[in-house]
């Protein structure tokens, strides 16, 4: 692999720094702005997987830096909330082989749901964290995550943002190191088996590894000073640094990369020797809070600017603590289902119906708009068949009877299995109808395979999971598939007026993807032949 | 001009879903790139499939620093569809060239008309001719911009590509 220069989004430099790092496997799940990092590693030669959601890829990552390997897990900023769970006792036990996870976060919410800053995550978990300001930077923090996770035996959150992810820059390179190569499993019960009396010296483990890992912070020049008139000191990370260095030439600037844990002394010294210390950071006060419980004087932004992402022209008014309003951001046109989307079809059936429609993520939330304007609630994914139940367990029968859950395909591998179990376990007196839109991918983001399409990342054949199959297995007793909008709508009207626990799959492949998956499988045949 | 050190060139580029402007930015961005210029472009693609809104940042100079133009400082600004024009202008600075569909279709709203004409655009490659026009404005070498297209769109497109940005390049200053 080449080690030119070359033009890469952060998401690509991720991609080639992984590959260069030797890294065994990349595993995530496809979200809005971390989806081309895995995609990017296995058309560059790397092996990558889509896992089903999140919690399964950071497990998986998990077990092979058990194993030595060293691995790099991603996902979007709200796939760390399912993946929670093991993040925060792999903390404890920590991995042997290099483990780093992307959390590309979203200030501004582009392609969101909500705009959660996980630098959060890193601090509640005690994970290390790395902040890239691009893609060099991206590229140069991947490799030095790996490594710092295997000399402190602790993952790395590498914590990205849109811009940081969608933005192109010129990378340079480094040769790339060995692959490691696991060889075996090394039994360690007293490390790798959290029972409360292993876990109890594990947390200690770990609180002691932090403070080691903060004293080599303390010194580490990757947290760089860069030198300016005193009068304005700016502690920073992230993308944010270029816009201060832009927005303030002639400031001195305190610029993080390892922000948790952080170099509190470095910092605090670095405050001291400037007239005024602002703290220039998205979203959420992390780092002014963090200052000022350990007792350095700083300002901070304005509540206006936690909101949405920052800028050259921000930073500016930040600086200034301006707090005149800002001017609106302009209009642009909304996204709209394509023409030919097969989810047009359904939702055109469903608004005939009096229904009310417990929604997913997906393309088809985009039905909330008009003309459709068929999507009642939109919490996270896999919610639509729990909340669904929800509301038939407590309302009326007229009126529970009117409750459908609208998942898509991709939607329903990730966290819709589960909802399935809870309707065959805890039915509703008036059953429950459940509507898959399987447009054959995951179209939202790009595209992407999943388990039920039976095509790998990189679309070779794979294993399939079979969704009627594995919906009647679970206990449901009415399940369709549907394919034309006659159908849809016999079976819709069928499932609402019994009290049967239904699934109606209406099976139409993405307008989109259509054309691609036809060049998937043909490829696959002549494999074959 | 915006730039610490002042010789940053800023353009916006703006247009619907589907039209290709990202490509278009990218194609901007290689050929800064191959003509030796540090050079940084951001987009925001949330779902710019679904025909929403798309624009793209493109800058570049000695030292570009934040990889988005800060508002109001766009130096170029190039609108592939007529009606994006109105919620972008406001990138542009004052000065700032505008660059839209008007210079190949007059004030017509329906870019479906280049697929009848004769000229070498057509309504899938008409951003590469504006690219072309914007591209007198800069003095990257003709083979940057050459092998920006190569590395940007499969080869069969590559002929009748580099004609739509030579056409558009002879539209500069008509
Ligand atoms: C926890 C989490 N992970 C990832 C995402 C990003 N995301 C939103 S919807 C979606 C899947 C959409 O696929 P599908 O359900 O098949 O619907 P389609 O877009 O194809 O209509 C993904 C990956 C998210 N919002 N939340
Ligand atoms: S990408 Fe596919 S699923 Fe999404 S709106 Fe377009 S046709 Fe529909």
């Amino acid at each position: 692999m080449c080690t030119e220069k070359q033009l890469l989004s952060g998401n690509e430099a991720v991609a080639l720094a992984a590959l260069h790092a030797g890294v065994a496997l990349g595993v995530g799940y496809p979200g809005t702005p971390s989806t081309e990092i895995l995609e990017r590693l296995s058309q560059i030669g790397g092996k990558a997987q889509w896992a089903p959601n999140e919690k399964v890829a950071m497990e998986v990552g998990i077990g092979a830096a058990f194993a030595g390997a060293r691995v790099l897990v991603t996902m979007k900023h709200v796939g760390v909330n399912v993946a929670a769970d093991p993040l925060f006792t792999m903390a404890y036990t920590g991995v042997k082989g290099g483990m780093v996870f992307v959390s590309a976060d979203d200030p501004g919410m582009v392609s969101s749901q909500n705009e959660q800053d996980n630098r959060r995550y890193a601090k509640a978990s005690g994970v290390m964290m790395l902040e890239p300001a691009d893609p060099q930077e991206a590229y140069e923090y991947t490799r030095l995550g790996m490594e710092l996770c295997e000399t402190w035996q602790l993952p790395v959150m590498l914590r990205m943002t849109t811009r940081v992810c969608h933005s192109k820059s010129i990378v340079v390179p480094a040769p790339p190191s060995e692959p490691v190569i696991a060889q075996r499993f090394d039994k360690d019960p007293h490390t790798y088996v959290m029972v409360p009396a292993f876990a109890r010296p594990a947390h200690r483990r770990l609180r002691e590894k932090l403070e080691k890992i903060k004293e080599w912070n303390e010194s580490a020049a990757i947290n760089r000073i860069v030198e300016g008139d005193a009068s304005l000191g700016i502690v920073t990370s992230g993308v944010c640094y270029l816009h201060v260095r832009e927005a303030a030439p002639e400031a001195k600037v305190l610029k993080l990369a390892l922000t948790h844990p952080l170099p509190v002394e470095k910092i605090r010294a670095f405050a001291a020797s400037v007239d005024r210390c602002l703290v220039v950071e998205e979203n959420d006060p992390y780092l002014v809070e963090s200052l000022r419980t350990a007792g350095i004087p700083c300002d901070g932004k304005r509540e206006m600017y936690r909101f949405g992402e920052l800028n050259v022209g921000r930073v500016q008014r930040i600086i200034a603590d301006d707090a005149s309003p800002e001017p609106a951001p302009a209009r642009g046109k909304p996204p709209q289902l394509c023409q030919g989307c097969p989810h047009r079809t359904a939702f055109a059936v469903l608004k005939k119906f009096d229904c009310v429609a417990v929604g997913d993520i997906g393309c088809y939330t985009l039905s909330v708009l008009p003309p459709f304007e068929t999507m009642d609630t939109c919490v996270c994914m896999g919610a639509s068949i729990s909340a669904g139940l929800g509301m038939r367990h407590v309302l009326p029968d007229d009126e529970a009877r009117r409750i459908v859950s609208v998942i898509g395909d991709s939607t329903f591998m990730h966290s819709g299995l589960t909802g399935i179990a809870d309707m065959v376990y805890n039915p509703p007196k008036t059953g429950h109808v459940v509507i898959i839109l399987d447009n054959e991918t995951t179209a939202m983001t790009g595209m992407q395979e999943h388990p039920g399409t039976g095509r790998a990342l990189d679309h070779s054949r794979s294993g399939k999971v079979v969704i009627e199959d594995v919906a009647r297995a679970m206990g449901l007793t009415n399940v369709v598939v549907t394919t034309t909008a006659a159908e849809f709508k016999k079976a819709l009207a069928f499932a609402l007026n019994t009290n049967e626990l239904s699934l109606i799959i209406m099976r139409r492949v993405c307008r989109l993807a259509e054309n691609k998956i036809k060049a998937y499988e043909a490829a696959l045949e002549t494999c074959n032949e | 001009m915006s730039n610490t050190n002042g010789n940053t060139t800023n353009i916006v580029l703006a247009g619907l879903g589907g039209q290709g402007v990202i490509r278009a930015a990218d194609i901007l961005a290689e050929a800064a790139f191959l003509a030796g210029v540090d050079v940084k472009q951001s987009e925001l693609h949330g779902m710019s499939q679904r025909g929403g809104s798309v624009t793209s940042d493109v800058r570049f100079g000695s030292e570009v620093l934040s990889p988005m133009v800060p508002p109001g400082e766009a130096d170029f600004l190039l609108v592939l569809h007529p009606t994006q024009t109105e919620n972008n202008i406001h990138q542009l600075r004052e000065g700032g060239v505008l660059i839209n569909t008007t210079a190949i279709i007059g004030d017509g709203q329906d870019l479906a008309v280049l697929d009848q004409d004769a000229t070498p655009l057509t309504s899938r490659n008409f951003n590469v001719g504006l690219l072309g026009l914007l591209s007198a404005h800069f003095s990257f070498p003709e083979d940057a911009w050459v092998k920006a297209i190569h590395a940007h769109l499969p080869e069969k497109l590559h002929q009748q590509n580099e004609q739509a940005f030579a056409f558009g390049k002879s539209l500069a200053g008509k």
